[in-house]
């Protein structure tokens, strides 16, 4: 099964409009990477030299990925992975 | 007019003044641009005192066009002097307490709530939200209904009773979740894609935030326009924190006051301290963290502007530190036997930092120090529990002198 990734509104314009994508791929890093291939233009505004930047927060059902192995974090087939800007709250 | 546009943090980029919150090139978080060079400062200086007696005398560095109605308008709230509790410290320092307790819906949050409500208007919602650790519940439902608007308030389901019941009355939907803040907050975050709402501290965020400016512009006015040389202030996503910086630095740029910034130090509690975590470590992220502590208005284990408050204390020479829920505690006593003011546990994280920065002879004689109390002591009322005993007695006095006969001294 594929992975569904979640695209937020800040970023659609980088997908055509398309608020969720497909992928494959084992690990958060992987399943990027593949989203990456789809729509390169998206790689620029989420990473930094690799890494996510700072105010980009990665969630795999619904746990935040720093909580897991960063961008090594394993991916369940049918899982969703969400993203979403990090500069809401308090 | 002085408001422009609003401006990524992180690149730059701009957008038009709109409910936007996040950068579309970096995700960084978009603020509020001004400019300011028109305004003269003994023309603005006069304008200010011949204000409203509150937040809205400061209009003219809101991102308001003129000043919007609000009928619950907060601020002005105490600064007061704080000798007894600078001598229980062994300070020999200028200490103030500004007790924001003193507003509307008993926290700081009644500030930032007014702006975002009154921009929610200004844009056309007519339903306003929030994820809230509690004070910022109680202050959404309460601006709401005065303003006459429908409001969602999304906290954590754990919260505690008091701030739940003083949020429920003012007629709200309120949504307990069953998660940390940070659950909540993700949740609204996503919400707000779906909803057409006005969510003050997700999409409305930059606006909302300003409000924090308001309480550097009382300090310095109440310190008769001048700069304290240090400021204590909690930290929770570090908006507060680095918005009153943000405030203090915008009246010396146009001359309103002169020096220099005081001396930034953060607080957090122990059981929730990725901005602490981060300054001791020297990072410029701040790695979240899951909440444990009864400071649960603070209890935010990924916070937004966590990286601007780290800079922020850097800057001024300052620090972020932590304490115990037993300092936490003990902070709240010592405040309320010195100055009969009583806070709540964030509260007393503050004023456990001030004590903690008191014994490691951080404070220098003379200094001139302000410590923000944020919110009420009522409201956390479990962190008060068997501080004291209640002297239990009969009607008659022989029952008091049996009580109280070891201090009777005749």
């Amino acid at each position: 099964m594929p992975i569904t990734v979640k695209i937020p509104t800040q970023l659609r314009a980088a997908t055509d409009g398309e608020a969720q994508v497909e992928v494959a791929g084992a690990t958060v890093g992987e399943v990027l990477d593949a989203v990456f291939e789809a729509h390169a233009t998206l790689r620029d505004r989420i990473t930094q030299d690799g890494d996510l930047r700072r105010f980009v927060n990665v969630y795999v059902s619904g746990e935040d990925i720093r909580f897991q192995d960063g961008l090594a974090t394993q991916i369940d087939d049918g899982a969703e992975v969400t993203i979403l800007p990090a500069v809401a709250g308090g | 007019m002085s408001i422009e546009n609003l401006k990524c943090k992180e690149c730059g980029a701009t957008y038009d003044l709109g409910a936007h919150f996040a950068c579309e090139n970096c995700f960084g978080p978009l603020e509020v641009a001004y400019d300011f060079t028109a305004l003269e400062p003994t023309e603005t200086k006069r304008k200010i005192q011949a204000g409203s007696q509150g937040i809205w005398r400061y209009a003219d560095f809101l991102p308001f066009e003129g000043r919007p109605g609000d009928p619950l308008e907060p601020g002005l709230t105490p600064l007061v002097r704080a000798d007894r509790l600078a001598e229980r410290l062994g300070l020999d320092a200028e200490l103030w307490i500004k007790n924001d307790a003193a507003n509307p819906t008993h926290s700081f949050k009644d500030r930032v709530v007014a702006v975002a409500v009154a921009k929610a208007q200004e844009l056309g919602f007519d339903t306003v939200a929030c994820a809230s650790t509690g004070n910022l519940a109680n202050a959404v439902a309460a601006h709401a209904a005065a303003a006459g608007l429908r409001s969602y308030v999304f906290v954590p389901a754990n919260l505690e009773e008091q701030k739940l019941l003083a949020t429920g009355i003012y007629g709200t939907n309120l949504v307990g979740v069953r998660g940390n803040y940070d659950d909540v907050n993700r949740l609204c975050t996503q919400l707000a894609e779906t909803r057409p709402w006005a969510f003050v501290n997700v999409n409305l965020r930059p606006y909302y935030a300003e409000g924090s400016k308001t309480l550097a512009y009382e300090t310095a006015e109440q310190l008769g326009w001048q700069l304290p040389d240090r400021i204590i202030c909690p930290i929770a996503s570090g908006s507060l924190f680095t918005k009153v910086g943000r405030g203090f630095q915008e009246w010396l740029d146009i001359g309103l006051i002169e020096g220099q910034q005081p001396v930034f130090n953060g607080a957090q509690a122990e059981g929730c301290s990725p901005v602490a975590t981060a300054f001791a470590e020297g990072w410029d992220v701040c790695k979240p963290q899951k909440p444990e502590t009864i400071a649960k208005s603070l209890a935010i284990g990924d916070p937004a502007d966590g990286p601007y408050a780290v800079e922020q204390a850097r800057r001024t020479g300052g620090a972020v530190d932590s304490v115990s829920d037993a300092e936490i505690r003990d902070g709240i006593s010592l405040l309320a036997e010195t100055t009969g003011i009583f806070t709540e546990t964030a509260g007393g994280v503050t004023v456990g930092v001030l004590a903690k920065l008191a014994e490691r002879g951080d404070i220098a004689p003379g200094e001139r120090v302000v410590v923000y109390i944020t919110g009420e002591g009522l409201k956390t009322l479990d962190a008060t529990r068997d501080r004291f005993r209640m002297h239990e007695i009969d009607p008659d006095l022989d029952s008091f002198e049996a009580e109280f006969r070891q201090e009777v001294t005749v």
